[in-house]
């Protein structure tokens, strides 16, 4: 029996243990183990007012609070039979490229580029490349900057709110943002490039992709859920299609569609149903990036997550160049009892809201169920197989794979309750 | 704006709390030419921060291992600084950003570290009792750090 133990998998959000059992040159059992507790959001909302939610909820992540208010304000705004068009739903759009930019390039840069140029962490890659990491510091930035220009400040933003936005921003405030946004385009372009340069394991899976799809947007707030396998539905029959299940060795919930099978959400599954949606120019990227139409591979997620910055400064541009501040920061509400449903594309797949008001806008019960917690299924696969598939490896290079084969899905534990110990025995 | 006092920490989460208790007991007797900024939150932002100031002082409560309400002073340019682990992994800890600083020839002409050895980072307002000992003293020793005594 051999046994690989890694005390602390770094370069992912949050606390856990993975534990890997191989006996015989097979793998026996692979358990993604998230110890973290519990933190009771959904609890915690009930009997709170409606106008509260998008607040409470941002609060549950720090690298993608914007995610959170998104699907919290588009469930309720169907619980109350609301639409937010025109200029304001342009500028949701525009504050959710700003997320996906600052996540991803943190990621992309930060977090992942490591394990392909073999550094332990960015630090030691800013001292032999220190021109790579300061365009990811400032490309970031650039994604800060649209958050806190229109959300009100970068961390846990508090101008989203039900309806619209308490203040919207005028054309002169958006202005700085153009010029900055224009380099990161270029910059983002370039990381394309860079990320084609890698070498990645070669390791393609048959995957349920699971992805929002919009008749003719790259999705951000909005769609249809369809799968690789042929799911298309209104978001409202999500609980019909997906379940959540309880295992003893993990405080996340983990997710299975059609009561047994495992799915992939996030940028490969986005891609992946939507690549026609992509403009021109991040097609073009794309390609430079070394992708294909379709991508199974998901060590490979580095290069989509960079075409989707590319695509997030493109959307950004374009939004404030044609951006007609609204007349109206925020369209009535009307309470009512009801139940209403949201998901949206957060960095690292669909979130999904659920939530039941009264007739005077007190929320009743509340479902939040985040994408990596709808991942950790798809992740335990991975380990399985590519363990599998690896076993020549020495300990110390497997335990790095199954490390970086975990953070291709950019986990966030805190959001699916922490993360993570690698425990790996061999018999 | 070329000296910064810049204090980090989240006063809902106990002793993480002694960046904005100083903030608040030093506000109003800091010298005329020094700036403070309250951070909390991710500190690869503190490159930003610190872009073009001269002189700055940082203050965050600490976890070296020595008792609780050790006062700390850290000169990252005379004796490097401590590998304390960050805190959450997709944000850089106060040492990372500083080494990533150096990496980056992004540092301060002068950068000092003032930090109290924390009891507890449990939820809630407040200070344990040796962190709150300690605070003026903390205090005092930073007002003579930009006085240059």
């Amino acid at each position: 029996m051999r046994t690989i133990k890694v005390d602390y998998l770094a370069r992912v959000e949050g606390e856990g243990a993975l534990y890997v059992r191989v006996k015989k040159g097979v793998v026996q059992e692979v358990k993604l183990k998230i110890f973290e507790p519990p933190r009771f959001f959904e609890a915690f909302l009930r009997d709170r007012s409606y106008s509260e939610v998008p607040d409470i909820t941002a609060r549950i992540c720090g690298i993608c609070p914007i995610a959170y208010q998104m699907s919290s304000v588009h469930a309720l705004e169907q619980a109350f039979g609301v639409t937010v068009d025109g200029q304001l739903r342009e500028l949701r759009r525009l504050i959710y490229c700003g997320e996906w930019i600052e996540s991803h390039t943190l990621h992309v840069y930060m977090l992942h580029a490591p394990d392909f140029l073999g550094y332990q962490d960015s630090i030691e890659i800013a001292r032999d490349d220190p021109e790579l990491i300061r365009r990811g510091l400032r490309l970031k930035k650039a994604g800060n900057e649209i958050v806190r220009t229109v959300g009100g400040r970068e961390i846990h933003p508090i101008n989203v709110r039900v309806g619209g936005f308490y203040r919207v921003p005028s054309r002169r405030e958006l202005a700085p943002l153009l010029e900055e946004l224009k380099w990161a385009r270029d910059a983002a372009y370039e990381t394309c490039r860079w990320v084609g340069k890698l070498e990645f394991p070669d390791f393609e899976q048959d995957y349920e992709f699971v992805a929002l799809r919009h008749p003719s947007e790259y999705p951000f707030n909005e769609g249809r859920l369809v799968s690789s396998s042929g799911l298309d539905i209104d978001i409202c029959e999500y609980p019909q299609h997906f379940t959540e299940l309880h295992v003893d060795y993990s405080n996340a919930l983990q997710s299975v569609m059609h009561s047994t099978r495992s799915y992939f959400t996030g940028p490969l599954a986005r891609y992946n149903l939507n690549y026609d949606r992509l403009p021109a120019i991040c097609r073009e990227a794309a390609a430079e990036a070394g992708l294909e139409a379709v991508c199974k591979n998901p060590f490979k997620s580095i290069a989509v997550r960079s075409v989707e910055i590319l695509f997030a400064c493109v959307e950004a541009i374009r939004i404030i160049e044609s951006y007609e501040p609204p007349v109206r920061a925020c369209v009535d509400i009307q309470t009512c009892a009801g139940t209403g449903h949201g998901c949206t594309e957060a960095p690292r797949g669909i979130l999904y809201h659920r939530y039941t008001t009264d007739a005077s806008g007190l929320i009743r019960d509340a479902v939040i169920i985040p994408p990596t917690s709808q991942n950790q299924r798809v992740i335990e696969d991975d380990l399985r197989h590519f363990v599998s598939a690896h076993l020549d490896l020495g300990q110390e290079e497997l335990t790095w794979k199954c490390e970086q084969a975990v953070r291709n899905y950019d986990p966030c534990i805190s959001c699916a309750t922490h993360f993570l110990k690698l425990q790996l025995e061999r018999e | 704006m070329t000296r910064l006092l810049i204090t980090l920490g989240n006063a809902y989460r106990g002793d993480d709390g002694l960046g904005p208790a100083v903030a608040e007991s030093i506000r109003h007797r800091l010298p005329k030419d020094v700036t403070l900024i309250e951070h909390n939150g991710d500190c690869s932002k503190l490159l930003q921060l610190w872009a073009g100031a001269r002189e700055v002082v940082l203050v965050d409560a600490l976890v070296s291992g020595s008792p609780p309400g050790t006062l700390l002073r850290i000169d990252p340019f005379d004796c490097g600084l401590p590998r304390f682990r960050s805190s959450s992994t997709h944000a850089l800890g106060i040492s990372e950003a500083i080494r990533l600083a150096g990496e980056l020839r992004m540092l301060p002409d002068s950068l000092v570290v003032y930090g109290v050895e924390a009891a507890s980072f449990d939820l809630g307002k407040g200070l344990s009792p040796a962190v709150a000992s300690a605070l003026e003293l903390l205090a005092e020793r930073v007002l003579r750090e930009f006085r240059g005594v």
